[in-house]
């Protein structure tokens, strides 16, 4: 088992209804330096999130403590820019299990599944519902289910159902990573890297 | 069937197909540098795992390299423990390692075509989002996170859903002082930063067909800023010529082998796309970016645009608030303090003939500091022996060694907060290029422009006939 499994999550939401949210803003490159994963939550949106003394910025929501949860709600096209998976594990290392957005980048979405943290794909129309939703209510719990594939405002009922590919889908509730699965069929690529021609 | 050339190396690389999952496909080469590898080494020790294939995978020092004094210890002390980490972890594997000192160290995305490591037909990943650049020789080529990293070193493979199919046509002839960098930075700035994710992109077109090598690795290499996969174009005379006789490329026999398979290595007539766009090169001038994601460029003689009303109206107004621009500013004469020439965009020979070009015959601006960065210790050597770096010092511009530098500025090279760069690299996110810094993407010219006349200009008023 590589990482913690992922079945039902019901958690309030931290919301962060910026777009365009890119990798060198959840964690800036110069704390990239580490050769162990460790500590990357320290630096999460590290610039937004403190000036350059250190302090925390007062009006950034990770320094609100009204707003906490396991779920991350950005903006669209989350996750863009650099392939760095050092964006998700500082995701992951603060606290958060699942980001929601209306659109994510293609490598943050692969790296957050390689690593258990739940990309949700919703549409523009219920990410604008679970913002107001929250704006109403800091306190309001979302579900994710991922073996039914719905996300739901618990206080209202509202819900919708997200898309993930079914292997991904079984490894987040087995917490099974692809290097097992690579593993196991390690003859058929040796058989097809003789055929290789580079 | 017609089939597009990505389908043809995509399909010859699957291993297995997974229903309703993604497809296990294997990487002829891997490239590793030493910010994004010591955590998947760590993964294979963890796993008690052996590398497969270590004669497939090439270790480079680049992201967290000094430019200056390169002869000297590193003095951050993590930069020189990744570095170390590095060195080890490839002696350990027995995985070549060209790191800092090597005859042939320099950025990864520089380094692996300029030595034939790329060649066309190939699958190749790194854990860099501008991998997408190995795409110019009709490779599949694109980034990967770490956990992926340590897929390739323990598998030779990974595990991808296969992407959409774009293709981007460019037609006509492009017109004085438009580089290839203006014609990407113009396709994503019609397509946006996100416009082409989920897709792999297909250039094709005149002005590809008529790009040297070099111009096609800057196109290819920002496919990523507008969210694709990668970008592909297919090889051609210009591809081969390029590729014979480098270092790693096939010799002898071996290479008409390879060539002979190469060629076939082109979309069919009939093959179909998920979605086309077309471009006029008439439509290209001269560009630069005004915000904080590649997508808000522009053409250097316009004024930045008004917000459109809707959800991305706070996200605009953020960005131009970074920047200290404001709605309907001109470009055209905004202050400079930095320009930096160099990155895996624009850091090979082509970019800095160009900007010599411009200098030749004129004085650094006083107000502008200038950090040019060669990609490699090869193209350091190019610029020695083509009389390049003559011009550049007697118009009092400094070299310094080849890496990464400001273009992520994870070393000391690094814009201080709230001064304005002309930055040949590709990303003017926020802090990019050091926390406050503010970025504005341009080409070797228009960069070359700003650094004589220390405001943003228009390469096309300083280019001799």
């Amino acid at each position: 088992m590589a990482y913690d499994k992922f079945t039902v999550l019901k958690s309030t939401a931290v919301p962060m209804p910026i777009e365009n949210v890119d990798t060198d803003q959840i964690i800036p490159a110069r704390f990239l330096k580490a050769t162990e994963r460790k500590g990357f939550g320290d630096n999460l949106f590290r610039d937004w999130r403190y000036n350059s003394d250190g302090s925390p910025k007062k009006d950034f929501i990770l320094n609100n403590p009204v707003y906490s949860g396991k779920i991350l709600a950005g903006g669209k096209n989350f996750g863009s820019g650099s392939s760095r998976e050092h964006a998700a594990w500082a995701i992951y290392d603060y606290g958060f299990r699942c980001v929601v957005s209306s659109f994510f980048a293609d490598i943050f979405k692969n790296n957050s599944l390689n690593i258990g943290l739940l990309p949700v794909q919703v549409s523009a129309e219920f990410l604008d519902k679970i913002f107001k939703a929250i704006e109403a209510d800091p306190k309001t719990e979302i579900e994710v289910n991922l073996p039914q594939q719905k996300i739901t405002i618990i206080a209202t009922g509202e819900n919708e159902s997200f898309e993930i590919n079914g292997y991904k889908k079984e490894n987040m509730i087995n917490g099974y990573d692809d290097i097992d699965y690579l593993q196991a069929m390690k003859d058929d690529i040796q058989k097809f890297a003789g055929q290789s021609i580079y | 069937m017609p089939t597009t050339l990505f389908d043809k190396v995509w399909d010859s690389h699957v291993v297995r197909r997974i229903s309703s999952g993604p497809d296990v496909l294997f990487i002829d080469r891997h490239f590793i540098h030493e910010v994004t590898s010591p955590v998947a080494f760590l993964g294979l020790e963890n796993r008690k795992l052996q590398v497969m294939y270590p004669g497939k995978t090439f270790a480079t020092a680049d992201h967290n390299t000094p430019t200056i004094n390169q002869h000297l210890p590193v003095k951050d002390p993590l930069s020189a423990n990744q570095l170390k980490a590095l060195e080890m972890n490839s002696k350990k594997y027995g995985i070549s390692h060209w790191g800092l000192g090597h005859a042939r160290n320099g950025i990864v995305h520089v380094i692996g075509p300029e030595n034939g490591i790329t060649q066309p037909g190939m699958t190749i990943v790194c854990g860099d989002s501008h991998t997408s650049t190995h795409g110019a020789f009709g490779a599949i080529a694109f980034g990967i996170g770490t956990s992926e990293v340590e897929m390739v070193l323990s598998s030779q493979c990974i595990m991808q859903p296969k992407p959409k199919k774009m293709r981007i046509t460019v037609n006509g002839k492009l017109g004085k002082g438009v580089t290839p960098k203006d014609v990407i930075l113009y396709i994503i700035s019609k397509l946006t930063a996100a416009g082409a994710t989920g897709y792999f992109v297909e250039y094709a077109g005149e002005v590809f067909e008529n790009m040297s090598m070099e111009g096609r690795m800057t196109v290819c290499n920002m496919s990523i800023e507008m969210g694709a996969r990668g970008g592909i174009i297919a090889p051609d005379e210009t591809t081969f010529t390029y590729l014979k006789g480098r270092e790693l490329a096939p010799k002898g026999e071996a290479w008409d082998k390879a060539l002979a398979y190469w060629k076939t290595l082109k979309t069919d007539d009939g093959a179909t796309f998920d979605v086309e766009h077309n471009f006029k090169a008439s439509d290209i001038e001269p560009m630069i970016t005004y915000g904080t994601n590649p997508g808000m460029g522009l053409g250097i003689s316009q004024h930045i645009p008004t917000a459109e009303q809707g959800s991305g109206k706070a996200t605009y107004e953020k960005s131009l608030d970074y920047m200290g621009f404001h709605q309907e500013d001109e470009m055209l004469g905004k202050k400079v303090d930095y320009v930096f020439i160099g990155s895996c965009t624009n850091g090979r020979i082509e970019d800095f003939r160009a900007f010599a070009s411009i200098v030749k015959g004129r004085k650094k601006a006083d107000n502008v500091t200038v950090w040019m960065v060669p990609g490699s210790h090869i193209v350091e050597q190019q610029i020695k022996d083509e009389g390049i770096l003559d011009i550049l010092q007697e118009a009092g511009f400094e070299l310094r060694q080849p890496g990464c530098s400001a273009c992520l500025a994870m070393n000391d090279d690094k814009v201080p907060a709230g001064k304005y760069a002309v930055s040949t690299s590709n990303r003017n996110f926020e802090g990019r290029q050091g926390p406050g810094a503010r970025t504005m993407l341009a080409s070797p010219l228009v960069a070359a422009a700003a650094a004589v006349t220390g405001v943003v200009t228009d390469p096309r008023e300083l280019i001799k006939d």
